[in-house]
């Protein structure tokens, strides 16, 4: 029954989203409208369940004072001090001048950003020391990156004016060939597996060592 | 072996991140100006989506990106609101990142003093909501029932600019600027293919590639990939800012990444040629 009754609800469910979609008779967009409610609440709880696993882990390896715990001590005040602060200032909780409008300024948008600008540190260094020529590929993907790099810049164009253009057409022909090419394959895998979830026969959903 | 190439192989990378944070820094500060930013096919695309709209039109302005990626992101969403509130267009924001509602209502507030709109009567923001996909889905249903208040609590029901909007067919255009998943992509596939809602979108440079198809499909009429796309828009919008300033700091980098490729393979001659008379193991 543990399998099973899973299996039945993903069954119902997935043939009826099936249909919902094609099909707009109110009988049945009703209750495809209540499914997708349904999904909207579940999703939401599953921070919840993040939040508290999250706390979980963390807490108990602090209190073993595990390797690098003084980082999950900070993790787990910064998460209760910025619960705690947002549901204190209710739903004006993001406005300006509030607290956690000021956690949200000061810590978490300066920290994501400095993560993401990082990767313009490390990608200078790792073309220096990892991008080597070796093969006629490594030569054509070099070339390929040369011309975009250079030709997706308004410097591009004063090296030379032709640069734009290159650039311009090595991503609407030889990568939008790749990259539809990627897409169908990808459509075609993903239609294969829901038909599989639906009709049950995909045998790593819904097991206990699967990923369903 | 050269000696020189054999230190250069042992440059310290410290090196590379001081010229790197220098290259980048050094234009943002001093205002240097290399070359004009000439807008192309794809922002124009993008630019031409919203003069078609017509003035009073309804248009949905998702903002799916959080401050990991405000520097390619956010300056193409000030810029659409800018010229979406310059014409006149009600704008109706969704967020379906946690961490997006504070820059969209940040978007919507400069570009509402700029030119003398009402939150609730010009401009909604309906804040966030988790289900990615699903929320899409829901809003083709009904997008009251799907965000029945705004992100501070008033419910939609009670807001002018919601007036009259039950799903997209009110909705003009969809304008999505979108860090990845849920975003472009899913916008797409969950409504334009469906309900065939006009869509332009502004992505991350690294996710552009992905969005070629859907623009050549025409299921996307515009596209901006990053600080260039937004840099382009800005020009196109007559108010170039953020994207514009960061092109030269962007230009520079460029080249210093291409001289680094050029530069390390130099420095690896030497080795390959030894590898070369060594054998194959090498």
């Amino acid at each position: 029954m543990k399998r099973e009754v899973p299996l039945l609800i993903s069954i119902a469910a997935g043939i009826f989203v099936l249909i919902g979609f094609f099909v707009p008779h109110p009988a049945i967009r009703t209750t495809y409208d209540d499914i997708q409610q349904w999904v909207i609440i579940v999703v939401a709880f599953t921070y919840v369940l993040g939040m508290a696993n999250l706390l979980r882990i963390n807490v108990e390896q602090v209190r073993r004072r595990a390797k690098d715990w003084p980082y999950k001590a900070a993790l787990v005040a910064a998460l209760l001090i910025t619960m705690a602060v947002g549901f204190s200032e209710g739903t004006r909780y993001l406005n300006d001048g509030t607290r956690f409008s000021w956690i949200y300024n000061t810590f978490y948008s300066s920290m994501s950003s400095t993560m993401f600008s990082l990767l313009a540190f490390f990608i200078a260094s790792a073309a220096f020391r990892a991008f080597r020529v070796r093969t006629v590929e490594a030569l054509l993907l070099a070339i390929a990156a040369f011309i975009l790099m250079l030709g997706r810049v308004p410097i591009g164009n004063i090296i030379h004016p032709l640069l734009p253009q290159a650039a311009d057409w090595l991503m609407e022909i030889p990568q939008n060939a790749a990259k539809r090419g990627i897409l169908m394959g990808a459509a075609l895998g993903v239609m294969a597996t829901g038909f599989r979830i639906i009709l049950g026969i995909e045998r790593t959903y819904g097991s206990e060592s699967g990923g369903g | 072996m050269s000696p020189s190439l054999a230190d250069l192989r042992r440059l310290d990378r410290r090196w590379i991140f001081l010229a790197i944070g220098v290259l980048v820094v050094a234009p943002l500060l001093t205002g240097f100006h290399i070359a004009p930013v000439r807008p192309g096919a794809r922002a124009k695309g993008f630019y031409d989506a919203i003069e078609r709209v017509p003035a009073g039109a309804t248009v949905l302005l998702a903002g799916d990106y959080d401050p990991g990626t405000i520097a390619e992101n956010y300056p193409m969403h000030l810029a659409a609101a800018r010229q979406l509130m310059s014409r006149n267009i009600k704008i109706i924001a969704v967020e379906l990142y946690p961490g997006g509602p504070p820059l969209a209502d940040r978007v919507l507030r400069i570009a509402g003093e700029e030119f003398h709109k009402r939150e609730s009567y010009d401009y909604v923001n309906l804040g966030f909501k988790s289900g990615n996909e699903v929320v899409m889905s829901q809003m083709g249903s009904s997008i009251p029932r799907t965000f029945p208040a705004d992100r501070r609590g008033i419910p939609v029901s009670q807001i002018p600019v919601m007036k009259g909007v039950e799903n997209f067919s009110q909705i003009a255009l969809l304008v999505s600027v979108s860090a990845g998943f849920p975003g472009t992509k899913e916008w797409v596939q969950q409504v334009v293919s469906r309900y065939h809602v006009p869509m332009i979108a502004g992505v991350t440079a690294v996710s552009a590639p992905e969005y070629y198809p859907y623009l050549q499909a025409g299921q996307l009429q515009g596209l901006l990939g990053g600080m260039a796309g937004a840099a382009e828009y800005e020009v196109l919008v007559g108010h170039p800012a953020l994207a514009t300033r960061g092109m030269d700091a962007q230009s520079l980098a460029h080249v210093f990444i291409a001289f680094m490729i050029l530069l390390g393979n130099i420095a690896a001659l030497p080795q390959r040629s030894a590898g070369k008379k060594q054998g194959p193991s090498a």
